[in-house]
């Protein structure tokens, strides 16, 4: 899928949390043609590297697409100096996003994991299968929870865990993956967020026998596969997380 | 009806001549199949590929990147599908495509290594070599080469027999005198020089007391080294006869403008690129409003041009 290269209008701003931000974009082209699990390239001024985000949602009818990151370093500080009417440079959309069945049948479901920030890239596939989707999200604490209302609000079964059992269960995600799994009614897992977490569902998803995909994060160049400083190791050797990923299947990855 | 363009932007290094004098340096540019979304490849002068080595490679553990002030360390360690694959498939595409100058990168552990890369490129499409004696991100061969006079002129000399195609000697930064090297390579036959190649460089998680690089160390690259890369494209340019590429941080039309009145023939754009997938295309476009508002026709008029204290 051809991506594009340009400068784009922030339509809407918000802080969603401490230090974590939503923008939406007005990006007709892109929109039209991204999908779930891919990302942008944004250019901050005065940095040299651009910044991989991941696509959170997609709006076609609207010609948008919304993005959610947290600050990191000096460069996504930067980025949140950009407010509504600014417009920012980047390239989308990249990355080969999540495979999404065409359609599941009415017993079926799929479960979307996400811990902290990469709860976000899931959001996009939650949606669409609405209330066939389980989504479990993992945070530290009441206060760094995101997105959970967005995803109730399309009507899929939220699970939420804080490490500390402010909110919801006490504890990590992979007690409720591996309760909802023994439910056996699971075609899909999709997963992104810290590596330990994603190791832990790969590894649970292998033993129940469901397939899973997971979105890996590493330090990234020119983003769309020239450069090869992004690359993860997998079994079957080194590739690149902007071009071939960030999506993998999880029996692929070596975490 | 055909417009004559007023500007005649045709270089020519080792014989060899770019309708312009802009370069996609190797190692940003892949073998030039990822940027066809976004422009057609025969707009730029020349594609130096990825470098290649006899067999495949898988590269370094990553990460292999950090953000500098004003560039970027890489530590990427030559990852490449090896020459057979690139002969075999990339340089069909490279030239089906419309690609104009194609500049293959080679690299090796050994001399004889980069002779066997050699004559294995001899008998196709490949423009010119680039003999990459320089990269600071491998154990064996790469920048080991090119530190000294007796190892650069060994590897010059070697690639020279093997080969019929012009030959470029990438040069490295990390060296006392860039000139020695130079003039080492010139004496065994080279037909250009292009530098610099990255400045080794480390940056250290201040949190994890962790390297950024896995590797510890990388090559640093972007408008920080650009000083450094004008000052030794001068230096080379006044110390051999051979024709000089220049490259390093070069961001912009009036960054190529200063390294072409140091001397270079050409420039290579490298991080740039990074940062800007349109950046060659936009410092072709500055070079064009440089001579149209200068009224030069050439750009052997400024090549060279500058006018020292």
């Amino acid at each position: 899928m051809p991506y594009k290269c340009g400068s784009y209008h922030i339509i809407e701003k918000t802080a969603i949390s401490a230090g974590v931000y939503s923008y939406v974009i007005l990006c007709p082209d892109v929109a039209e043609a991204a999908k779930p699990g891919q990302f942008v390239h944004i250019k901050v001024e005065g940095f040299t590297l651009r910044r991989p985000i991941s696509i959170c949602d997609i709006d076609r009818r609207n010609g948008s697409i919304r993005i959610v990151f947290e600050i990191r370093g000096h460069g996504t500080a930067k980025l949140t100096d950009a407010n509504v009417g600014d417009s920012i440079d980047m390239i989308a959309p990249l990355g080969n996003g999540f495979t999404l069945q065409e359609s599941i049948a009415l017993d079926r479901r799929i479960i979307t994991v996400g811990g902290g920030i990469g709860t976000a890239p899931l959001f996009g596939v939650a949606k669409v299968f609405r209330e066939s989707a389980t989504a479990i999200l993992g945070f530290r604490s009441y206060d760094k929870i995101i997105l959970a209302n967005d995803f109730k609000q399309n009507d899929v079964h939220v699970i939420t865990c804080t490490d500390d059992g402010s909110v919801g269960l006490k504890g990590t995600v992979t007690a409720p993956l591996e309760a909802e799994l023994a439910k056996g009614d699971v075609d899909m897992v999709y997963a992104c967020g810290p590596q330990p977490m994603l190791a832990a569902i790969v590894q649970i998803c292998e033993k129940s026998g469901v397939p899973c995909e997971v979105s890996l994060e590493q330090r990234m160049g020119c983003g769309v596969g020239a450069c090869a400083v992004c690359a993860c190791e997998l079994k079957s050797g080194m590739l690149m997380v902007c071009r071939d990923g960030p999506v993998f299947k999880g029996e692929e990855v070596v975490l | 009806m055909i417009m004559k363009k007023k500007w005649d932007l045709t270089a020519t290094v080792a014989g060899v001549t770019f309708p312009n004098p802009v370069i996609a340096a190797s190692g940003v540019y892949g073998f030039g199949e990822y940027y066809t979304d976004l422009y057609p490849l025969s707009l730029l002068g020349g594609i130096s590929c990825k470098g290649l080595t006899l067999h495949k490679r898988q590269g370094n553990t990553p990460p292999r990147v950090a953000e500098t002030p004003a560039g970027m360390l890489n530590s990427v360690g030559l990852q490449n599908p090896g020459v057979d694959t690139f002969i075999e498939k990339h340089l069909p595409r490279l030239k089906r495509e419309g690609a104009n100058i194609i500049i293959a990168n080679i690299a090796g552990d050994t001399p004889e290594d980069y002779a066997e890369i050699a004559s294995k490129l001899d008998g196709t499409d490949v423009d010119m070599l680039e003999v990459n004696i320089s990269c600071p991100n491998v154990k064996k061969g790469g920048a080991a080469w090119g530190v000294s006079c007796e190892g650069a002129a060994l590897v010059t000399k070697t690639v020279r027999t093997a080969t019929k195609k012009p030959i470029m000697i990438k040069l490295t930064p990390n060296v006392t005198d860039i000139t020695e090297i130079a003039k080492a390579v010139e004496s065994e036959g080279a037909d250009a020089v292009s530098l610099i190649n990255t400045l080794l460089g480390m940056r250290i998680d201040i949190r994890t007391k962790r390297p950024i690089l896995h590797r510890n160390v990388g090559g640093l690259s972007g408008p920080a080294v650009f000083p450094v890369a004008v000052r030794m494209v001068w230096q080379v340019v006044n110390a051999v006869k051979i024709d000089v590429v220049g490259m390093g941080g070069i961001n912009s039309a009036e960054d190529a403008v200063e390294m072409m009145l140091a001397g270079a023939k050409a420039v290579q754009i490298g991080t740039a690129i990074i940062s800007d997938p349109l950046a060659p295309l936009k410092i072709i476009g500055g070079l064009e409003h440089y001579m149209d508002i200068n009224g030069i026709k050439k750009i052997d008029e400024f090549v060279g041009g500058v006018k020292p204290w």
